[in-house]
């Protein structure tokens, strides 16, 4: 690797850390700078960033991260149950135990490529999401969900003398709250710690080779070389990825339930790196901030709200507009999200990423040369 | 041995279903390369052409209540009703079977603007593409008719005659406990005149003969001047038709909501898969052998040694055949294999 391109990545991991730390301040003119949604910005893309390690850089599409997602959630719950409600032993524990989940599922699908392999994830993902639901309530507590309860045995805390008070406890980290800014702060260190091991990944050797495999691994079996080693190692990273964001999720709110590994929960993920573009660094993160963004807004809409947004028009072409948008708006924001996901798909395959990279290609180049860049971009 | 014949039976209604939509996909991955993740939506679209049909024919006026004499009571009464009486009740009885006739018509025109409209542009995308694509349109679709239905399950009768149950156990010389919903036998039995009826029109007519060539070898058909493109179209007219009717006849068994489609989705493409992709034997074998397979997972007996069981024992089976023979059971050799 080059000097200059080195220098680039500090640039961007500089910018980035900075993006993020500061993030409640210029989110506030939107609307979205409170912890809550902040919060969700950091874990969700998290997830994203690490499902972007396996679709992005080999282009195997899984169907069933979900999983680890709900493997990570369930750990560190009951972490906080048995050991301490200290985040860091049950962060530690989750990622472990979802990479030994990856390690198990991604052993079985790695053996089909295509569209098999995303049947291969999805079964995994609905025998989990069914076991957890029936057979495994002891260690799930089915439909309830799992929470923390005040008189677990909690050993390492009574091991240091910590007692719990009258009321529930809550999770911390050396006296640092998990809720409000110190909760999206903790959540914004383990946002950027992700970031920039993936950027790590994706400049190595390593995530060349991923790349490799995208791009044809028939042929770099033709070369000798063993791919599956390499998949599987990409597929056990981003399952740890999942297993974080599954245990930050726990840890903002100290609550597990099975719907997390539904596989509409998996496709919420392939939405958001598609959005933001597989492939790219920044790209999953800006989807999943997009998504769960919009979905803040769209949701938050009602009637009332609606009627005062379009006040400006006559009374029945308000009625109308209000009539038209409520569809979009509240419950019906998946519908707004099904769209936006279809002409994504449709229109810019590469996601947001893409959209920037033709307006400053656009930009820069003015019209003259077209038939050249056609060329280009065919090649 | 009741227990065992009952349990049989008990898959075969589900079998059905799995067969009818499996079909349907496999059919459209064989002719026009498209995994079509929107195809448990049309089983959705299906059920709801019955409840679309059943709320059309109940469409009902407020009448004061003659028997109630002591105040002013109103009760509603279908206009079909007041039309035509004692016939316009049976009317409404059967709205199951009638909505069919709505359902043919409305899903070919769904499949023909589904096809035309977005699949035909992901001729040559990715799977991965079709996948997604297909999974935005899904949602689109199943949102569409919780804003026009609600959420909620609404309830479809079966016609009054056959609403009972069968009294299998007479018929079988079995103990006379062993008795079987009368509609889970009308679907079997349909679901197997339907897949007849297509592989008839595959196996029996010139049309059906081109779109076999044309799933073997599209080009040389092409090159024959015959337009195979319009057909693979017809043919995914014909798929959505059959997930439709599917879903019409499945209401009276479960209440349909708008997630119905996505519930048999998922198994439909593991029942695909575990058939082999493009092969349309496989899709009816493996739809019946997992219906079945599943209902004896149910069973007491099974489950108190395997826990759980009945819940995964699809999913358990397709990872098992895909590992040992990837190609799927009836699946040709070279169809999506590496």
């Amino acid at each position: 690797m080059d000097r200059s391109s080195a220098r680039n990545d500090l640039l961007l991991m500089v910018v980035f850390t900075a993006a993020v730390l500061t993030m409640p301040i210029w989110l506030t003119p939107i609307g979205a700078g409170y912890p809550d949604l902040l919060q969700k910005f950091a874990i969700f893309g998290i997830f994203a960033i690490g499902f972007n390690i396996l679709f992005g850089l080999t282009g195997y599409l899984s169907f069933g991260h979900a999983v680890f997602l709900g493997v990570g959630s369930y750990t560190t719950v009951w972490a906080f149950k048995l050991l301490s409600m200290n985040i860091l032993p049950a962060v530690v524990l989750s990622m472990l135990l979802a990479g030994v989940f990856a390690l198990a599922i991604g052993y079985v699908s790695l053996r089909r490529t295509g569209i098999y392999f995303s049947i291969l994830t999805l079964a995994f993902a609905q025998m989990a999401y069914n076991l957890a639901y029936s057979v495994l309530t002891p260690i799930t507590n089915g439909e309830t969900g799992l929470r923390v309860l005040r008189d677990d045995p909690r050993v390492l805390d009574h091991m240091f003398g910590i007692e719990v008070g009258e009321s529930l406890p809550t999770p911390e980290l050396f006296g640092l709250r998990t809720i409000g800014y110190e909760g999206f702060y903790i959540c914004a260190v383990f946002l950027i710690i992700a970031f920039f091991v993936a950027m790590k990944i994706t400049r190595s050797p390593f995530g060349l080779a991923l790349r490799a495999i995208k791009s044809n691994q028939i042929r770099m079996n033709y070369t000798g070389f063993n791919t599956r080693p390499y998949t599987l190692a990409a597929f056990v990273i981003s399952g740890m990825y999942a297993g974080l964001a599954g245990a930050l999720m726990a840890v903002t709110d100290p609550l597990a339930g099975a719907e997390r590994m539904q596989w509409t929960a998996s496709g919420e993920v392939v939405l958001m790196t598609i959005l933001g573009g597989a492939g790219t660094l920044i790209g999953p993160i800006l989807g999943a901030g997009i998504i769960k963004y919009a979905e803040n807004i769209f949701s938050a809409f009602n009637e009332q709200s609606l009627h005062h947004t379009f006040s400006f028009l006559p009374e029945p072409l308000q009625n109308a507009a209000v009539s038209i948008s409520t569809m979009f708006v509240g419950e019906g924001w998946h519908l707004t999200l099904g769209i936006i996901f279809m002409l994504i798909v449709i229109f810019l395959p590469g996601g947001v990423m893409e959209g920037f990279r033709r307006i400053t290609r656009w930009a820069r180049k003015p019209p003259a040369p077209r038939r050249a860049q056609k060329i280009q971009t065919a090649g | 041995m009741d227990s065992i014949v009952l349990q049989f039976l008990n898959g075969l209604d589900k079998g059905g279903a799995y067969a009818l939509i499996a079909l349907g996909l496999t059919l459209v991955f064989g002719t026009l390369g498209v995994v079509n993740f929107a195809h448990g939506a049309l089983f959705m679209l299906g059920a709801f052409c019955a409840v679309a049909m059943q709320q059309l024919l109940t469409l009902s006026v407020q009448v004061k209540d003659e028997s109630v004499t002591f105040f002013d009571a109103f009760k509603e009464v279908p206009y079909l009703e007041i039309w035509l009486g004692d016939f316009g009740t049976s009317i409404i009885a059967w709205s199951v079977p009638i909505s069919i006739l709505l359902a043919i018509p409305a899903m070919l025109l769904i499949g023909w603007v589904m096809e035309r409209g977005l699949i035909r542009f992901f001729y040559k995308r990715s799977h991965a593409d079709q996948i997604l694509v297909t999974f935005g349109l899904a949602i689109v679709l199943q949102e569409i008719i919780r804003i026009w239905f609600g959420a909620n399950p609404i309830p479809v009768s079966a016609p009054p005659p056959v609403a009972g149950s069968a009294d299998i156990g007479a018929w079988l010389g079995l103990g006379a406990g062993v008795v079987y919903p009368w509609w889970r036998l009308i679907y079997f039995v349909f679901s197997a005149i339907i897949l007849a009826v297509v592989f008839g029109m595959l196996q029996f007519t010139t049309y059906g003969m081109v779109v076999r060539a044309g799933m073997r070898d599209r080009e040389t058909v092409g090159l024959l001047g015959i337009n195979i493109q319009k057909r693979f179209t017809a043919v995914f007219g014909l798929a959505a038709v059959v997930a439709g009717l599917a879903g019409v006849m499945y209401t009276p068994i479960v209440p349909p909501n708008y997630t119905i489609g996505m519930d048999f989705l998922v198994l439909s493409f593991v029942v695909v898969v575990v058939g082999g992709m493009g092969s349309l034997g496989g899709a009816v074998l493996a739809g019946f052998l997992l219906g079945i397979l599943q209902s004896f997972a149910s069973m007491n007996e099974i489950k108190s040694i395997f826990p759980g069981i009945d819940q995964i024992i699809i999913y358990l089976v397709a990872v098992v055949v895909l590992l040992v023979r990837p190609r799927g059971l009836l699946g040709r050799a070279g169809v999506m294999e590496s």
